[in-house]
């Protein structure tokens, strides 16, 4: 056989099991653009799939930033909700008298301790008692002390103050009774003591508390009640006869507070002008010269508390908010090396027909699904830093609406940021050069 | 418009407005016999390099019919890169017009050239341009992605296509996982995936043994004789001979326009070549 017939022959045979080369035509109707974004997307997640170990890094920058807002988130408004729990257990419509110059700082929350020269006596506050909506004052004394049952012993704060201090703060109690208004008068040994103090000197024993005999600094106190339990540092605490603490605990004529209770909250600017009139006069303060008392009343504190809160969450969220900058900046360094590396895949793209939409949203895609699972799991460590921090320093943890929403939206608008511009670049490439890339 | 060109006014599938999302699934390949695939007319192209005006096109004008499987010649500066980019619409001509399947495409914005390209054009290159992380099927059906067609339609196409080129027991191969030859297949499958109306093919065999480019040209005119129109671009004269017309550029101007008389028969070659050594 000759080449030539060879040839003929196999052709022949070629056509004869001919491959059909032809694939049925497309109809307008085939073409559907809508479905597109979807198919972006897992573009874009195979793509990070692909380099999955550069992807997780990067993802790291987002996710150690936003651990650390939502942990500072957490810590802050749990010291807040803190603070605000301490305050409105001293009672509202409560205005608080201590010693010292017209201050209005934080000082109100070391309730107790006086500061700078005593000033204020037991007869201050009756005198403001005559004061108009006032409808009950205490002074008080604070002192910090050894208390012994047995052999169990205990360092707590003993406070003086009459019996109205339990309708003041709301008291109440879990065991026994008030010391009364005779108890008061003539002075008695009598104590009612926190749930903390009850559990720390007659838990060993297991005795009940009620009628025993504790000693308090070098005094013989008789357990009359316990109180019940409003929660954090409030139970570590023991209230006597305000009189019984002046003579037996304190030997002074000054008290550290006077506590004065408001009929309405709104008399409570008035009742205070009222107040500081009354004191400069038995104070025998010149006009024009600074008090040496100072007024506060709980909204002021809430307030001030506000303040410092928001002040605390401002820094840690400022701090925060340098580490995911940070982050954000390691996401567009990695795109642009990503788009830099893959100019010839985005050349191909073009070249076959993909839009310069198409390449946009694929690499835009890629930065947001970073930033976003970095967010996520950032999201899940900060919750997990923030209840180990709270439960630690015995704060309440709250999850807010704030706390949830915001990783997401910091995330999306981080990705966004900073994969636009290599976004846009890629898709701004010249599909000839692109194709000739190596 | 005042070319005499009569397909151009009156194209029932040229773009009316620009919004592409409403008017893009217009554009489909429907090829009118009567009418050329491609028109050009006095094409220009000037680009600046540095300070240096470069012409890389004089003036060219020529009309490529239906059916048709064209070979461009020329040395390397000769204007036929510049030619194929902008046949290939990714590049738009300085002056003159270019005319694909009626429609006027030097006129047309980038976006609506994406489509084009998309539709209406299947590359073939010299480096295959194949994406790398994916599979055979995968890469197949990348044009149907751009072009939106449904997931199973694109499955069933995408595979029928890597069937025709033969490679239909590798779909989940990787490129690094296939022969120079079976790679330069995939891509002919994905040029054919959304019906085109012309094949372009840069250098197709540049990086193919001789055996390999005779199975591959075999594949293009089996193509070319079941209609599909065919340019191809190659510098190795007997490539050029499978064609069934030859132009050859020179210095931005077409110097050559002839037809080839008895076009070689790579089917043939290939089935002698396979029965000489059957290893594939």
């Amino acid at each position: 056989m000759s080449t030539t017939e060879r040839a003929r022959e196999a052709s022949a045979k070629a056509a004869s099991s001919n491959k059909q080369f032809s694939l049925p035509p497309l109809k307008a109707k085939d073409f559907d653009r809508a479905g597109k974004m979807s198919t972006n997307i897992s573009i874009a997640l195979e793509a990070l799939w692909a380099n999955r170990l550069r992807s997780m890094l990067t993802a790291l920058g987002i996710f150690i930033g936003i651990a650390a807002v939502i942990a500072a988130l957490i810590l802050t408004q749990g010291v807040t909700a803190s603070i605000t729990n301490t305050i409105s257990s001293l009672g509202t419509n409560v205005i608080t008298i201590a010693s010292g110059a017209g201050s209005k700082g934080p000082r109100g929350f070391s309730a107790g301790v006086a500061s700078t020269t005593p000033s204020i006596t037991a007869a201050d506050a009756k005198l403001i008692a005559k004061v108009p909506d006032v409808t009950g004052v205490t002074p008080i004394n604070s002192v910090s002390t050894q208390v012994i049952y047995g052999n169990q012993n205990w360092n707590t704060r003993v406070q003086g103050a009459m019996p109205i201090y339990q309708n003041i703060q709301s008291w109440t109690l879990s065991e026994g009774a008030w010391y009364t208004q005779s108890d008061e008068q003539s002075a008695k040994s009598v104590a009612l003591i926190g749930p903390t103090v009850a559990n720390n000197l007659f838990a060993v024993s297991g005795d009940d508390p009620i009628g025993k005999s504790i000693r308090i600094g070098s005094q013989t106190f008789l357990v009359e009640g316990v109180l019940a339990s409003k929660g954090g540092g409030s139970d570590d605490v023991i209230f006597v006869p305000f009189s019984t603490s002046q003579n037996r605990l304190k030997n002074s004529t000054y008290v550290d507070q006077i506590l004065v209770q408001v009929d309405d909250s709104s008399n409570i600017d008035q009742v205070q002008k009222d107040i500081t009139t009354i004191l400069d006069q038995s104070h025998h303060i010149a006009v024009g010269h600074a008090d040496d008392f100072n007024l506060t009343n709980s909204t002021q504190l809430l307030q001030t508390a506000n303040q410092f809160t928001s002040m605390l969450t401002f820094l840690l969220v400022g701090i925060a908010a340098i580490s995911l900058t940070v982050g954000g900046i390691g996401i567009m360094n990695i795109m642009i090396v990503s788009v830099t590396e893959r100019t010839r895949e985005i050349g191909i793209r073009i070249s076959i027909g993909a839009q310069r939409n198409d390449i946009r949203y694929q690499f835009l895609i890629e930065a947001l699904v970073l930033s976003l699972v970095g967010g996520v799991i950032g999201m899940l460590l900060g919750f997990l830093i923030g209840y180990a921090a709270t439960s630690a320093l015995s704060l309440p943890f709250v999850i807010s609406v704030n706390s949830l929403l915001m990783p997401f939206i910091i995330s999306a608008s981080i990705g966004v940021i900073f994969g636009l511009y290599p976004a846009i670049r890629a898709s701004k490439l010249d599909p000839i050069d692109a194709l000739r890339s190596l | 418009m005042t070319n005499s060109y009569q397909g151009s006014a009156t194209d029932p599938f040229a773009f009316k407005t620009p919004n592409m999302n409403e008017e893009a699934p217009r554009i489909v390949a429907a090829d009118n016999q009567a009418q050329p695939v491609i028109v050009v007319h006095n094409l220009v192209k000037t680009y600046m390099l540095g300070q240096t005006r470069v012409n890389a096109m004089r003036g060219i004008s020529l009309e490529i019919s239906p059916g048709e499987f064209v070979a461009v010649r020329g040395p390397s500066g000769s204007g036929k890169s510049t030619f194929m980019n902008i046949i290939g619409c990714l590049d738009r001509p300085t002056q003159g017009d270019y005319w694909l399947t009626g429609r006027q495409v030097s006129r047309m914005s980038v976006a609506e050239l994406s489509i084009v390209r998309n539709r209406l054009i299947g590359f073939i290159f010299q480096g295959f341009n194949l994406l790398s992380r994916a599979s055979a099927l995968s890469n197949v059906e990348l044009p149907m992605i751009y072009a939106g067609l449904t997931k199973e339609l694109r499955m069933s196409r995408a595979t029928q296509a890597l069937q025709m080129v033969g490679l239909g027991t590798r779909l989940d191969h990787k490129p690094s996982q296939l022969s120079g030859g079976q790679q330069q297949r995939v891509a002919i499958a994905r040029s054919l995936v959304n019906s085109p109306s012309l094949i372009l093919a840069d250098e197709p065999t540049g990086n193919l043994d001789s055996r390999t480019s005779v199975e591959v040209m075999g594949i293009m005119q089996s193509l070319n004789r079941q209609g599909l129109t065919i340019i191809l671009v190659t510098h190795e004269p007997d490539i050029a001979e499978y064609a069934s017309r030859q132009i050859t550029f020179r210095d931005g101007r077409l110097v050559k326009d002839e037809a080839v008389r008895q076009p070689r028969d790579a089917q043939a070659e290939w089935a002698v070549l396979s029965q000489q050594n059957p290893d594939e």
